[in-house]
């Protein structure tokens, strides 16, 4: 199990540098700079920036080094300090601007991977186990429409019902009352009251997608010789099912968050948009637009390592789940 | 007295039905391609997925003809004006009530209500807006409109610059559409490609190949693009931007193609078939091409066809943020911005419906995916 | 003497889309008590069918559809039980208690995400009333009776761990910890090696003599039926042609399907010019069950007019019953 969290860890390193690397490429894509952007504000407002200050400003902010050494730079400035950079749009440093709209972000995700857990799995058990049944095809076709719906249109939808039926915004987290106040209890219960909107909107589709992998697995299970086995023991049938297929079909449970948190920080992303949600997708859809790349990057940074590190504590936790996977590293 | 342990007869028990197809496969009787054409036809809602999608992809071909109107035909009068219906007389013959808008004093809001005063002619193959068909040859007929060009012709309501949804629809299907299988084809190219070699040469180039993707999928993809969206410069022109949005969606989109067909390499590489094929003496491509891919094609077919509609919707989403194609392209996506704000969508409900079309082609497209999986695997 | 069980005319149809395939279609046989039955058949003939619909766990589309099964209790004269009527919650004490099962794949045949352990206790506690402790004392007990090396140590480890041999070894000990009156074991030595396949042969034969508990073994394999059995059922197309004491069957065999399977069976010391002969023709397909003798498209001693018209009804020949128009009476059905 140590050489298993070791091995884990290890890739987990490597895999946030890769993302880190990527991510300061995607940053300096744009053509120009920041200097680029200085001068096009200058020039707007009708003035002339001197070639000297220019070139302090490129010595300032390190654009006169070769591409590594100012990406090394950066890394050891987020590493070390946290340091994530400036907001151009914002003149702001980036760290201050995100720190609560990432948690929030977080909190939201992560509710939704509860939501389509707790959704998912009994719905994709009962469709296999009573497979071809009413309830069967009913959530399979629901799955289909989940499927088929995109997170925004859904987002939309609600909106309007809400605005349209009963006449307020289900959008933002917040009751304005709330909106600026310090945290309390009044203000967390605001909080739950509001998030689960957008939680079920982000999570549609992934339960469509769950529901259906967890019915293929356990009509997969269903009808393997240990079932059948069990049953020739004189295990009352859901005792059995319970124990054995159901149990060897939940290990998607854990393998799953390896999509499925990306997927619903995306759809988080989107959804947070159309409801105006103070999480990090209005901001980063700002920053792209106008192409602040420090921002836009430390958005990307963040919300891939938190996946990364959500993925890697799934995997462990599906060691701990299944004896194959846990006793896979202990010989050698 | 019987003495040894010997089989007493062939072992015709474990037989498997993928065997029973493999044989009369090989015994020529029935071909792959009818096979599953056979198998996908007992798929009822895979059936139902095609006929729809059939006369969509007709209809966006030759969006000129029936399509309405231009795509950028505006009434500026008659901004959100609600959708008309067509009525049937024997007086007029087929025609639809104009629309008279009053504007409220105190919220400037306005409101259109149906002007029975006002009859506007439709007609069957009416001459109207010029477009193009296929390119070069020109043509102005359209399949149903007003008969006197001109005239407000809303089936499904006016946008927020007074164009016709319905037309809007029509022409921007022909990017939502297409964007799915061009950037599918692209992303099919690298997977096929990556996953090839990965599964081929196995070993330490598969380890790396599937550590990468690894970590591709472990990016949140929206954002990612979002990010490599943003690098895009503003001043490219709808077509560049239309390839670059697709290139940057099939980068990464090919991950899950690499890792079916690395899959299959893997699997088939210990096949007898292929042990055979090399023992013959036939050389690496010959075996690739000439025995490897032929058998997993219908598989990858399937998973090709699965991968579209995800194309689909986020060519939608990210459109649909600004950050895809921008106006004056249209595509479903674009039409879908003009339903961000939810105050215009409140009182013109009707801009939602290009997001039912996405809706009805993914759910259509991830029918016929279904079917195609099954019949690309009847026994599975 | 009576016997253990009883199987009487079962029948179990697959109901397909395409049609109904009599897989078991009115088997008799029986089961001595304390000995070994050995049913034997070529593939497809439904004998694995009518081990699995003894313990009513055919799944669908397979379907019990007619027949008895009688398993009588160890004091003459009271009334057997029949298994096929019996209530689920009666049944499922018959299981394991009183008939256990050993399949052919150790490796699917165990749950791999529970240990060894956790399986035998499983089925110890569920029919007897002991402490956890107990049951694992039993769970190791029984490991160490089927030859498993440190079994304190193996109780805990999961089958994946364990090698193909010995995870049989571990299914058998896990059919036999709670002491059952029959064991079916379903082609328990087909995915093993040689020499494994007669250890694993002469483990179950040291255990019955310990156990006093009778066997149906189910096989392909004549060999296996020779080394083991003392009584042999043949089944062809979802029947039992012939049932008699292993001796007599396989050296004397009446049904001149018997006689061709014997046949194709090699022996030592045997001729190179005397080629092994395969049973003529081949098993006809599913859905199309022969008039008459089913076996008759394929019998050398075919008596036209008569084998493909009539059915044979079971008669005794010397210590044989066999279904064959060649013995005995006739009937009509």
């Amino acid at each position: 199990m140590l050489r298993f969290v070791a091995r884990r860890l290890v890739w987990m390193v490597i895999t946030l540098a890769a993302i880190s690397f990527v991510t300061f490429v995607v940053i300096k894509l744009p053509p120009g700079d920041y200097t680029t952007t200085v001068i096009a504000n200058a020039e707007a407002r009708g003035q002339d920036i001197p070639d000297s200050q220019i070139a302090e400003l490129k010595r300032h902010y390190g654009l006169d080094k070769p591409f590594i050494v100012q990406y090394l730079t950066w890394i050891k400035g987020v590493v070390l300090h946290g340091d994530l950079g400036q907001s151009f749009a914002w003149n702001q440093s980036v760290a201050s601007l995100i720190g609560n709209r990432v948690l929030l972000s977080m909190v939201l995700s992560i509710a939704s991977l509860l939501f389509v857990w707790a959704i998912a799995f009994p719905i994709g058990i009962y469709s296999a186990l009573r497979q071809y049944s009413g309830g069967d095809y009913l959530a399979s076709f629901l799955g289909f429409i989940g499927m088929a719906v995109p997170e925004f249109m859904l987002a939309l939808v609600m909106m309007y019902i809400g605005f349209r039926y009963f006449g307020q915004s289900v959008g933002g987290l917040f009751s304005p009352e709330y909106a600026d106040a310090a945290w309390n209890l009044g203000k967390l219960l605001d909080l739950i009251s509001h998030l689960w909107v957008p939680i079920v909107v982000v999570g549609v589709a992934g339960t469509a997608g769950l529901i259906r992998i967890t019915r293929a697995n356990l009509l997969d299970e269903l009808h393997k010789p240990y079932v059948a086995t069990a049953r020739a023991k004189g295990l009352p049938e859901w005792k059995l099912l319970l124990k054995y297929p159901v149990r060897m079909s939940l290990s998607p449970f854990f393998s799953t968050v390896g999509w499925l948190l990306p997927g619903l920080i995306s759809g988080e992303t989107i959804v947070s948009v159309v409801m105006s949600l103070p999480t990090s997708g209005p901001l980063l859809l700002g920053a792209v637009k106008s192409q602040d790349m420090y921002l836009v990057g430390s958005f990307v940074l963040i919300l891939s390592t938190l996946t990364v590190i959500g993925t890697m504590l799934s995997d462990l936790a599906l060691a701990w789940w299944d004896p194959r996977i846990r006793t896979r590293f202990q010989k050698g | 007295m019987v003495q040894q342990t010997e089989a007493i007869a062939p072992d015709t028990q474990h037989e498997t039905p993928q065997e029973v197809v493999k044989s009369l496969r090989d015994h020529g009787a029935l071909p792959q391609w009818r096979l599953m054409w056979r198998q996908f036809r007992r798929h009822r809602l895979a059936l139902i997925g095609l006929i729809v999608l059939i006369p969509i992809y007709f209809m966006a071909i030759f969006a000129g003809f029936f399509a309405p109107s231009s795509a950028d035909t505006a009434h500026t009068a008659l901004p959100y004006a609600p959708p008309q219906r067509v009525h049937v007389s024997a007086e007029h013959g087929m025609f639809v009530y104009g629309y008279s808008s009053t504007r409220n004093q105190e919220t400037f809001e306005q409101t259109f209500t149906v002007d029975k005063s006002k009859i506007v002619d439709v007609g069957w193959f009416v001459r109207g807006d010029e477009y193009s068909i296929l390119g070069p040859i020109k043509s102005n007929i359209h399949l149903i409109g007003p008969t006197k060009a001109g005239e407000a012709f809303f089936l499904v309501g006016s946008d927020q610059s007074g164009r016709d949804l319905l037309s809007r629809l029509i022409h921007g299907a022909r990017v939502s559409l297409s964007i799915g299988l061009v950037g599918v084809f692209a992303s099919f190219l690298l997977g096929m490609l990556i996953g090839g070699i990965s599964g081929y040469v196995g070993g330490r180039v598969d380890n790396i190949i599937q550590r990468i993707i690894e970590f591709i999928m472990s990016v949140p993809t929206l954002p990612l693009w979002m990010a490599l969206s943003a690098a895009l410069p503003g001043s490219w022109g709808p077509l560049t931007r239309y390839f670059a949005i697709t290139v940057i969606l099939s980068l990464i989109g090919w991950t899950g193609l690499a890792r079916d067909v690395r899959g299959r390499f893997l699997s088939l590489r210990e096949e007898d078939f292929v042990m055979a094929a090399r023992l013959d003496g036939v050389g690496r491509t010959g075996i690739i091409f000439g025995h490897m891919v032929p058998s997993f094609a219908s598989h990858i077919i399937a998973s090709i066809s699965m991968a579209v509609p995800r194309m689909i919707l986020a060519e939608t989403s990210l459109s649909f943020l600004g950050l895809g194609l921008q106006p004056p392209a249209v595509s479903w996506g674009v039409l879908l911005e003009g339903a961000q704000n939810i105050r215009a969508v409140a009182t013109a409900p009707w801009l939602l419906t290009p997001g039912l079309a996405v809706v009805v082609v993914v759910l259509a497209m991830n029918f016929v995916g279904d079917g195609l999986r099954d019949a690309a695997d009847p026994y599975k | 003497m009576q016997p253990l069980l009883e199987v009487r005319e079962l029948r179990t149809h697959f109901e397909l889309g395409d049609g109904v395939v009599k897989a078991v279609d009115g088997v008799s046989l029986s089961v001595p008590r304390g000995r070994t039955l050995a049913v034997v058949g070529e593939s497809g003939c439904g004998k694995s069918v009518t081990a699995r619909s003894i313990l009513r766990l055919v799944e669908k589309p397979a379907r019990i559809v007619g027949g008895e099964i009688l398993l009588y209790d160890d004091a003459p004269d009271t009334k057997p039980l029949d298994l096929l009527a019996a209530k689920d919650k009666r049944l499922r004490q018959v299981r394991w208690a009183d008939i256990a099962m050993v399949f052919q794949e150790p490796m699917a045949s165990l749950s791999l995400v529970h240990t060894i352990g956790d399986q035998i206790i499983e089925a110890v506690r569920l029919h007897e009333n002991v402490g956890k402790q107990e049951a694992r004392d039993r769970a190791i007990e029984m490991l160490d009776r089927v030859g498993i090396p440190d079994p304190k140590r193996r109780v805990d480890s999961y089958p994946f761990q364990l090698s193909g041999g010995m995870r049989q070894r571990a299914m058998i000990a896990m059919a036999l910890s709670c002491r059952p009156r029959l064991l079916i074991a379903d082609e328990p030595t087909t995915a093993l090696d040689v020499t494994t396949q007669a250890q694993i042969l002469d483990l179950l034969q040291d255990l019955q003599q310990e156990f006093g508990m009778a066997i149906m073994l189910i096989t392909h394999d004549l060999g296996v039926a020779a080394q083991v059995a003392d009584e042999v059922a043949v089944m062809y197309l979802g029947e039992v042609v012939e049932q008699g004491p292993a001796s007599a069957v396989l050296s004397h065999p009446k049904h001149p399907y018997t006689q061709a399977l014997v046949r194709s069976v090699p022996r030592l010391g045997q001729r190179g010019q005397d080629r092994l002969v395969a049973v003529r023709g081949t098993v006809p397909p599913p859905y199309e069950r022969p008039t008459g003798c089913r076996f008759h498209p394929r019998c050398d001693s075919f008596m036209a007019g008569k084998c493909d018209v009539t059915v044979p009804v079971r008669v005794r020949s010397d210590e044989i019953d066999v279904a064959c128009l060649l013995y005995g009476e006739e009937a009509d059905r």
